[in-house]
């Protein structure tokens, strides 16, 4: 925002508020980053690391709560500052969640790495973290420059995460029919696929929260979106058929 | 003021409706050029920073500027489809249909009774004595006022507290039963509680009568009004649904106003 309020005090606390939001997405990225390291390289000390740092996303959450809470009830904000407010409140749970998602991953990591169960598929798993990491890394940057453009493209790359997850909804079943002895590390694997689908949701709901606090309008139409795993069924005859 | 506000001030059944009003203080320019209309049973409130010309403008609107010598109103505000300054239009009698209530609560140095009796005398409004009483009962009651002073009505009305003086000058305005009600910050010098039970008068009155208020509260004119109009330098700026109006502004000058930032 380039003017500047009368009461130079209402823009600290705006900033602070602002601030809190930021470090808070900095911290959901690298937690993502780090349990997706430990994914990869079955590193269960890593994902002890991330179950040990959510605490700190909750923290920040709480403080930024008690911050927005506090600009409504003394500055009693309207128009752009008051979308700022709700928007910005909305958006810290979306990252709390996305932080709560990053942590159940690390704990499925570090359950079947201590199994040595089975642990296919991770390249695409890796894959579609990476997107979703880059794509809060948009988020967080776009709230930061009021940029509705590059939040409209966050949208639309919600759909590239959706179809990475239903090419492993399929892979995975297709592992489980395979052998029985794979199902307990597929199901964990197919979780914590399921877990990184659901934070390119939150941060798709974050831009258009960003559309919003910008333009005061809700983004129009639906964004596009790619999971069809409810629809997927395997037969045993699919897998005989790709293996003939 | 582009196509689209103009769309926008445009009621479809206005009880007041202004066209290109310019007003000028001998040469200096007051109001620019607005364009508006007041939507009946509805609260209107102008806000604007001081200067803006929101005041002034309201005053045209029952011919008080008439007293001000210097004072000169061009441009069309037509009442319920006649034009006000039309020069057969009888002032005294608009002013019975369109009241006002100022700033300070200004009771006459006379009893609650006679401050609210008035009105219905100097017009003649009153078929006889009981008629009179029942006139000042009403306008007491829908002041919100009666009950705290229906056993010292023959008392002073400058004995009231500012909250109740403030109300005696609603009853007061009331009493000639008008359609309009223009009110000039009318809480500025009311604490929060009777600021609230003004409010609060206000919205039963909607029922009623028309109100426009000039306020320098923004969040007063957020509670009590459905339609804001924004003046900034004597021009018309933005005028809305308040809803739109405190939630997503069109014009970066009614933004920044109303969050209090430096244009």
């Amino acid at each position: 925002m380039n003017t500047q309020h009368i009461v130079s005090s209402f823009n600290d606390d705006l900033n602070r508020m602002e601030s809190l939001l930021l470090e808070m997405g900095g911290l959901v990225e690298q937690q993502l980053l780090e349990a997706t390291h430990a994914l990869r390289k079955e590193d269960r000390v890593r994902a002890k690391k991330v179950l040990k740092g959510d605490k700190r996303i909750n923290k920040l959450e709480a403080e930024l709560n008690e911050e927005a809470i506090k600009i409504l009830a003394l500055r009693q904000p309207v128009a752009a500052d008051l979308r700022n407010v709700v928007m910005t409140l909305k958006m810290a749970s979306h990252l709390e969640r996305i932080g709560d998602y990053t942590k159940n991953m690390a704990r499925r990591t570090n359950t079947i790495t201590k199994a040595e169960a089975f642990t296919g598929s991770i390249g695409t798993l890796v894959r579609m973290s990476e997107l979703v990491q880059s794509m809060i890394k948009s988020a967080l940057d776009a709230y930061n420059r009021r940029d509705t453009e590059a939040a409209q493209d966050i949208r639309s790359a919600d759909e590239g995460v959706d179809q990475m997850h239903n090419t492993l909804f399929r892979e995975l079943l297709t592992y489980m029919m395979e052998d029985v002895r794979n199902i307990s590390g597929c199901m964990h694997l197919l979780f914590i696929a399921k877990n990184i689908e659901r934070m390119g949701d939150h941060v798709a709901d974050i831009a258009q929260e960003i559309i919003f606090l910008v333009t005061g309008e809700w983004p129009e139409g639906k964004r596009p979106k790619g999971d069809e795993t409810s629809k997927i069924i395997i037969e045993p005859d699919d897998i005989k058929n790709e293996q003939a | 003021m582009d196509i689209d506000t103009q769309t926008a001030t445009t009621i479809r059944r206005p009880i007041m409706s202004a066209k290109n009003v310019d007003v000028f203080y001998g040469n200096k320019q007051a109001i620019d050029g607005v364009n508006l209309d007041i939507p009946e049973n509805q609260i209107t409130a102008f806000i604007g920073p001081s200067g803006c010309g929101k005041s002034t403008f309201l005053r045209c609107f029952n011919r008080m500027n008439d007293t001000i010598s210097v004072c000169k109103v061009t441009g069309e505000i037509s009442f319920a489809g006649q034009d006000i300054y039309d020069s057969k239009i009888d002032v005294v009698a608009l002013r019975a249909r369109i009241g006002m209530v100022f700033q300070k609560a200004n009771p006459f140095p006379k009893s609650i009774f006679d401050n609210v009796a008035y009105g219905p005398r100097i017009h003649d409004l009153a078929e006889n004595k009981d008629h009179l009483e029942y006139i000042v009962v009403t306008s007491l009651k829908r002041a919100g006022l009666f009950d705290e002073v229906s056993d010292r009505l023959h008392e002073s009305g400058t004995g009231l507290s500012g909250g109740q003086q403030q109300r005696l000058c609603i009853a007061r305005a009331i009493a000639v039963d008008p359609q309009i009600i223009l009110m000039d910050e009318p809480c500025s010098a009311l604490d929060p509680i009777a600021t609230a039970v003004v409010e609060n008068l206000m919205e039963q009155m909607r029922e009623k009568y028309t109100i426009v208020i000039v306020t320098h509260s923004m969040a007063q004119a957020a509670r009590i009004s459905q339609k804001t109009a924004f003046f900034h330098l004597g021009k018309l700026v933005e005028f809305g649904a308040t809803e739109k109006i405190f939630t997503n502004p069109e014009d970066p000058r009614t933004q920044n106003y109303i969050s209090g930032k430096i244009g």
